[in-house]
């Protein structure tokens, strides 16, 4: 395995009596493409925030490319790129004075080419004199991410980048980030999509401020040790209401002319398709989807709590 | 990313700069609104107001009555017009229409020819004292010896010689032009409320815009947030002292007795002090709403505890050593010194040292206050 870029231990962060991170222990190799998932609420924000040193932790310790996440806040800074949520340029400025003033702040040698060069990698020249309160949604995340890698920063943290963006542009977006992986740099980015989480080379998944399960796609699949099932057959949606409720049902959703239907216990799951006595359906078993993992893992986060 | 970068804090100057180009709507207003209150104030507040307008009833027309009315007028504080009955007057006394009715008695020159003393009644509307305070005055001066010309010679007042006189000399403003005393301070107050509430909003701006998150994220110090975005704002507050004081000169004739380098120096001073707390404030406030409200709330004591509103003089202690707290207070006395009495270093140096105090300390406030991170 290689070095690890992210490397944290029990780290704790409260608003007031709020506790958002609630001992969080991830790791991520140098050089891969993270995804970050979890619900809302769930403390991605926060444990960005505090990779960046955005937010001291109340406890805990951890290393952030090798350096210390309390002590070295500064020397992490140099050295990542941070993609807020919410779009944070001056709007009034254009693309071009932006990314100027971004990269005077981290004294970019060479100022003029490297803003340049930027552009031209993420298609920006042509908007270079336009204010950037004037771009569209994937014109904007275009900016932001140019802006993040001026620097040429070892770690991007990237958080909710392609949330509004339309379908298109967020697989440019990610096409962009798949190149700046090639360049060396690690990314963690932070996402709802599945589609998404499936271009990760790892997940972590979070809940509640604490990591439920990290590893590659497939890993994160079989460790859930999920049976699905798949229906197609008239009264799908019918059938879906109805198996919600029995026991040892997880999901059951209609996708399309599919059902699908999960859960951890398969003697379980067969019990309950055959009380539902509709000899129309045709169920047979499938392979487990992130997507049916996720939302198992919320689910159960829901009732748990 | 330790210590002061000057590269940083001239790529924070240029950005603030370009924002501020931008802005076309917000630097109209820099300017625009200095000159407004300036011709608003400057004409009118008028603690010595002439021309008050004055009723006249008079139950007969004789010389004596058209030589007092024409005195009256001469004094230029009373505009004098006629009545037809005592009603009409009343009316216009309580409406405001009047601020003196004149009540000339029956027979007044016969009266007068036999030497009864008649009495004039003088109404006066004295909801406002000092509206009315130096018209009354020059009445009290004027009735001993006005007649003198028209009575015959055995009437006329020989007034009894004082044992000594008192001659009232008017220093620095002879003529006791309330201009001569607003308008230097009004260069402090204008300087204060745009400079004040210009930077109480630059860190809330940064905020509110959500690139409060990446600029924290970036290596940038606090110092040098604080001076890239003070700069600027100096730049226009000279622009603002240069514009008042052009109009202060020509159209208000206000001299320049004293240093026009020192003066502009002092305001420097006094500048730094209002940009340090509007800096602080703006650390401080979450929102601009907040910033506004705090802004305003310091500028009240300002505008009425320097010295501004009310003499200084006349105030009790507990107002005077809040007011001496005050920047504004100091920056009114240094204009007014330097302006009209010609004063130089020395004498302004006990109003200019502790200004210089007061910026250095809420400076390093505001920089202490200024979070580095989002907690």
């Amino acid at each position: 395995m290689n070095a690890l870029a992210i490397d944290v231990h029990d780290l704790r962060k409260s608003f007031g009596a709020r506790v958002v991170i609630d001992g969080l222990t991830m790791q991520v190799p140098e050089g891969e493409i993270c995804g970050f998932l979890g619900g809302n609420g769930s403390g991605k924000t926060t444990t960005i925030r505090m990779l960046c040193g955005l937010l001291r932790p109340d406890g805990g310790s951890g290393t952030c490319l090798g350096l210390d996440l309390i002590h070295d806040s500064a020397s992490i800074r140099l050295q990542v790129g941070y993609m807020t949520q919410r779009f944070s340029f001056y709007g009034d400025l254009t693309v071009l004075e932006n990314l100027e003033f971004v990269g005077r702040l981290y004294r970019v040698p060479g100022l003029a080419g490297a803003v340049r060069a930027v552009m031209q990698r993420f298609g920006l020249a042509d908007r270079a004199g336009q204010p950037a309160q004037e771009l569209s949604g994937g014109w904007k995340q275009r900016l932001a991410l140019a802006a993040c890698v001026l620097h040429r920063p070892r770690l991007l943290l990237l958080d909710e980048p392609t949330a509004g963006v339309d379908a298109k542009a967020r697989r440019e977006f990610w096409d962009m980030i798949h190149e700046m992986s090639a360049d060396g740099m690690t990314v963690l980015v932070s996402t709802h999509y599945m589609d998404e989480a499936e271009r990760c080379q790892r997940i972590v998944y979070l809940a509640g401020g604490r990591l439920v399960v990290q590893g590659s796609a497939d890993e994160v699949v079989h460790s859930a040790n999920l049976v699905t099932f798949e229906a197609t057959g008239p009264g799908i949606e019918r059938a879906a209401r109805r198996l919600r409720h029995l026991p040892g049902v997880a999901t059951a959703a209609v996708f399309g002319r599919d059902l699908r239907l999960a859960g951890l216990d398969r003697a379980a799951l067969r019990r309950a398709i055959d009380s539902l006595d509709e000899p129309g359906l045709v169920w047979k078993e499938v392979e487990p989807r992130l997507d049916d993992v996720f939302i198992q893992m919320l689910n159960r986060q829901e009732a748990g709590t | 990313m330790s210590g002061f970068s000057p590269i940083r804090l001239l790529a924070m100057l240029r950005k603030e700069s370009l924002q501020m180009r931008r802005d076309r709507g917000t630097v109209g207003i820099t300017v625009m609104l200095p000159l407004i209150q300036l011709f608003l104030f400057g004409y009118a507040i008028n603690a010595n107001p002439r021309h008050l307008p004055t009723g006249l009833l008079s139950a007969e027309h004789s010389t004596y009555e058209r030589t007092l009315v024409a005195a009256l007028q001469n004094t230029r504080y009373f505009d004098i017009r006629p009545f037809a009955t005592e009603a009409a007057a009343e009316q216009a006394l309580a409406r405001g229409d009047a601020m003196f009715v004149l009540d000339i008695p029956p027979n007044f020159s016969r009266r007068i020819e036999r030497g009864e003393r008649p009495q004039v009644l003088m109404d006066a509307d004295a909801t406002d004292p000092t509206a009315i305070g130096n018209a009354s005055a020059a009445v009290a001066a004027l009735n001993a010896t006005v007649l003198n010309r028209d009575l015959p010679a055995d009437r006329q007042v020989q007034p009894p010689q004082p044992p000594f006189d008192i001659v009232l000399h008017a220093r620095y403003n002879p003529e006791q032009l309330t201009a001569l005393n607003i308008v230097p301070g009004l260069i402090g107050l204008i300087l204060t409320i745009s400079t004040l509430v210009m930077t109480s909003l630059a860190i809330t701006r940064e905020r509110e815009g959500g690139t409060m998150e990446n600029l924290l994220a970036m290596p940038i110090r606090p110092v040098e947030v604080m001076l890239g975005k003070i700069i600027p704002y100096v730049g226009l507050a000279y622009v603002q002292t240069s514009l008042i004081l052009t109009i202060a000169v020509t159209v208000f004739h206000v001299p320049v007795r004293g240093s026009l380098l020192l003066l502009l120096l002092a305001l420097g001073v006094f500048i730094a002090c209002n940009l340090s707390v509007g800096f602080a404030i703006s650390t401080l406030a979450r929102t601009q709403m907040q910033a506004q409200q705090l802004a305003q709330f310091g500028l009240l004591p300002s505008i009425m505890l320097s010295g501004f509103m009310f003499p200084f003089q006349g105030m009790p202690g507990w107002a005077r050593t809040i007011g001496e707290l005050l920047p504004l207070t100091h920056t009114l006395r240094i204009c007014r010194g330097i302006l009209l009495k010609g004063n130089g270093l020395l004498q302004i140096w006990p109003d200019l040292w502790p200004m210089g105090v007061f910026a250095l300390l809420v400076g390093t406030i505001a920089v202490r206050m200024y979070r580095e991170t989002l907690d």
